[in-house]
């Protein structure tokens, strides 16, 4: 068990992002949380990173309860919609960064830095980019660099929130694929948050349905498009960017269970 | 995904209401408690000794000797005409430089002029100048030795050491601050509504009042508020063009310092908290001010980002 | 005051002009406004010292004296900046990050260097750091002299300079993206590496921004300083105070030497911070 959730539950004021939420994720997994906007898909996101700290019910990394670790111990990589990457340090530098803030002990030396880093960056097909800054760079290279980055401490966990949602058409679906092969290359548990329905089942191995707090139904692709469990998944699966002009789609409001 | 636009407070599918206030995420990768009590500590130290000591000094002294003296310095002729010169000299200059705001802001942002870069920085130039410097320049082109100075004197007309020269090197020192709060407000705003008021038939006048105004109220304000506590309190450029002639050119400031020089410490820290007074005024008005400022420029830039979105 | 538009006409000169109304009566008014207040009175500064020549003009504005006062100026200017740099970037994290009693009340205070009368400043420091003031009194028992020395004047030039820099720091600060700073969290950065590698970049141009308007501010400072410096030459004189002397003595020349050189010296100021600081925010475009 890679990550396991256990009635985890968040409030902010009088509004309840998560609700009792539970659920495990294989090691190894690529998992994709969707849901329309407010379904709490992010919160538990930055839950599992840390980022957030829950009101109720424990997060387990590799068996561990994480609550006494933050963000920078939990040995998780994140990735973030806008990249967020440090704007005043090369391309190199941003990939590096994560290596050269271990203490001292634990620090590689120079050259295993710039070692892992060139890898890294190979990887990710920005091998020639390097002394590059990232505001020369396109959207879709950004967002590579920040997986590079995120990659390089060699996370236990792989958290994307909508890492192409800021992206244009073309070049998502690319980078869906692009992400997909990754993931089979490095074998890293991946959570991935998307409000695109149709990215999730391209890329997941298992999809987890999340309305209004909960995970409303969790399985692969094929079997929820088989059995969506309420009538308002099935509309929503079946909705994707794409397709969503003239009358809006009617979420409306259904009682989601947990699986 | 739904057709409507996701406002930017709902980034995490939160409800405006329910996030926080501030724009900017809270970080809970924040600084463990202790640093952050330190932090705020020493900064408020720090603010307290800098800043606040000095102003409570101003009122510390100004009642060491009892409220009597102090009302008594108060009432001092000399002081009261001091006083009366410092508004007369703010009542001029911030009407016209409100006036000069308005007009510049006006052309710059509703005109497209060209070259408003360069009117820009000459707006903003007063602000970089030394006020003994600009002093100086107001006695270059009045004084004796001046570029006027013969001619004046032919027609008999004196104007520096007087109070002209007085207001003229305040109308310079304070040019820039409506201005400043203007420009970019209107810039911001744009010109659409300015321009649909045109299709409609209003004249210049009419649009200025009714559309672009009430838009810029509360720029305006904060600039009026800013150019007046600036004009009252204007020493340097003032005491070089005034000739410090006592009872007639002393501004409130230069009769501060006419006390401060003849040991008569109560006297002029009495002066001096009339301003520091006004000062503290000042500051209420700014905080004030500021937050329906923001309120507004929020909402513009918000309007803006559903429209782009 | 509406500008017509001849029907169905359009010409290049109406194409390049506004629609809006008003718009050359106001140009017009703030052209000659600028021209008589602005560019009239700086252009005097200049013409005078031609006028004097070129040994003239180098002889007033190097004497002994006067490189004295520009050593002191900007000594002091510089001093003053860079504690204001270090405090104002401090008072700048604290208001925007902390929420503590009295947040507003110290925001409010911030702009008190702006809103109050530099003489008053002026008087209310130098009482403050005299032999028997409540400051003074407390550093006279460790020989520390204020009133009256140098250290006066850069204490003066720090009281008056602050809100610059905290002014400039405090927008960008606001609107720094979380998200790098999380993100550096990520990566196993603690708050102090997060600080120094991530934040503190993101702000520099801001800082410098800051920095040299307050340098800007406190070499042209007589007010604030004209009290607690006590005016010696060569030893508290600083150069608008030189200035001031010279007028007294209507040696127009000498001072507008003097003036020109302290306008330059700002100009270089500026125009290399304005340099620093568009490098530095062209990266973070």
């Amino acid at each position: 068990m890679s990550v396991a959730l256990d009635r985890v539950s968040k409030r902010f004021g009088s509004f309840t992002a998560l609700n009792e939420v539970s659920f495990d994720i294989e090691e190894g997994e690529l998992v994709a949380l969707v849901g329309p906007s407010g379904s709490g898909k992010s919160t538990l996101l930055r839950v599992i990173a840390g980022l957030e700290r829950q009101d109720a019910g424990i997060v387990r990394i590799h068996g561990d309860d994480a609550a006494p670790l933050g963000p920078g111990d939990r040995r998780i990589g994140f990735v973030f919609q806008h990249y967020a990457l440090f704007r005043h340090m090369t391309v190199f530098e941003n990939v590096a960064f994560g290596l050269r803030v271990r203490p001292r002990r634990e620090r590689p030396s120079g050259a295993e830095i710039t070692r892992v880093v060139r890898d890294l960056l190979e990887l990710v097909e920005l091998g020639a980019l390097g002394g590059r800054y990232p505001t020369e760079l396109s959207g879709g290279q950004q967002q590579r660099v920040a997986l590079a980055r995120a990659l390089a401490v060699q996370p236990r966990v792989l958290l994307l929130d909508e890492p192409f949602g800021a992206l244009d058409a073309r070049v998502r679906k690319q980078l869906r694929q692009w992400l997909r092969n990754l993931h089979d290359q490095v074998k890293v548990t991946t959570v991935l948050v998307t409000h695109d329905s149709e990215e999730a089942c391209e890329v997941a191995d298992r999809v987890a349905v999340m309305h209004e707090g909960r995970i409303a139904q969790i399985g692969t692709a094929k079997e929820l498009a088989r059995e969506p469990g309420t009538p308002f998944l099935g509309a929503f699966l079946e909705s994707s960017p794409r397709k969503a002009s003239g009358a809006p789609r009617p979420f409306g409001v259904a009682p989601g269970g947990t699986s | 995904m739904s057709t409507t636009s996701v406002p930017t407070a709902a980034r995490h599918g939160i409800p405006p209401g329910a996030r926080a206030r501030r724009q900017t995420a809270h970080v809970p990768t924040s600084e463990r408690d202790i640093a952050r009590g330190v932090l705020i500590t020493a900064a408020l130290a720090y603010l307290f000794l800098s800043l606040g000591l000095p102003l409570f000094v101003v009122f510390h002294e100004a009642f060491k000797k009892g409220v009597g003296a102090y009302l008594t310095a108060l009432r001092d002729p000399e002081l009261l005409r001091a006083l009366r010169l410092t508004l007369l000299v703010a009542g001029i200059a911030v009407p016209l430089n409100v006036t000069f705001g308005i007009a510049a802001a006006w052309a710059i942002t509703k005109g497209k002029v060209r070259g408003r870069t360069l009117l820009i920085a000459l707006a903003d130039l007063p602000l970089a100048v030394s006020p003994v410097i600009a002093g100086l320049t107001f006695m270059l082109l009045f004084g004796m030795q001046g570029w006027f100075g013969p001619w004046l004197k032919a027609h008999d007309i004196q104007i520096a050491f007087t109070v002209s020269a007085v207001v003229l090197a305040t109308i310079f020192v304070t040019l820039p601050f409506v201005a400043r709060e203007l420009i970019p407000l209107m810039e911001e705003q744009g010109v659409v509504e300015e321009e649909a008021a045109v299709t409609l038939g209003a004249s210049g006048w009419q649009i200025f009042r009714r559309v672009t105004l009430p838009n810029i109220r509360w720029g305006l304000l904060y600039g009026v508020v800013l150019c007046n506590a600036r004009a009252m309190g204007e020493f340097g450029a003032v005491s070089v063009v005034s000739g410090r002639i006592r009872g007639q050119t002393t501004t409130l400031p230069l009769h501060i310092e006419i006390l401060y020089n003849e040991y008569d410490f109560t006297a002029a820290f009495a002066a001096s908290s009339l301003l520091a007074l006004l000062a503290v005024v000042t500051l209420a008005a700014k905080h004030l001010l500021e937050r329906s400022h923001h309120v507004a420029r929020a909402r513009i830039i918000e309007e803006q980002h559903e429209r782009e979105s | 005051m509406m500008q017509t538009v001849p029907a169905g006409a359009t010409t290049r000169a109406s194409r390049a002009r506004s629609v809006l109304p008003g718009v050359r009566i106001t140009l017009g008014f703030t052209l000659a406004y600028l021209t008589i207040l602005v560019a009239i009175p700086l252009s005097t500064l200049f013409v005078r010292s031609a006028r004097m020549g070129w040994s003239g003009f180098l002889s007033a504005a190097t004497s002994p004296r006067a490189i004295a006062a520009y050593r002191l100026s900007i000594g002091s200017s510089v001093t003053a900046a860079l504690v204001n740099g270090v405090f104002g970037l401090l008072v700048a994290w604290v208001l925007t990050r902390y929420r503590f009693t009295g947040r507003a009340i110290a925001d409010a205070l911030v702009d008190l260097p702006f809103a109050l009368p530099t003489a008053v400043a002026g008087v209310a420091l130098t009482t403050l750091y005299s032999q028997n003031g409540l400051m003074g009194a407390l550093l006279a028992p460790h020989g520390i002299k204020v009133a009256y020395t140098p250290l006066g004047i850069t204490v003066a030039l720090t009281f008056i300079g602050l809100p610059f820099v905290v002014r400039s720091v405090q927008p960008v600060l606001e609107t720094l993206p979380g998200e790098i700073e999380e993100a550096a969290a990520t990566l196993g950065a603690d708050r102090w590496q997060t600080f120094l590698r991530v934040t503190l970049p993101a702000l520099m141009p801001a800082l410098v921004a800051g920095v040299s308007l307050s340098f800007a501010r406190a070499i042209g400072e007589y007010g604030s300083v004209v009290f607690i410096s006590g005016n010696m030459p060569g030893l508290t004189e600083i150069a608008p105070l030189l200035i001031m002397s010279k007028l007294e003595q209507y040696d127009y020349g000498g001072a507008t030497a003097i003036a020109v050189v302290m306008l330059l010296v700002s100009a270089v100021i500026l125009v290399s911070a304005g340099m620093i600081q568009r490098r530095a925010a062209r990266r973070a475009a």
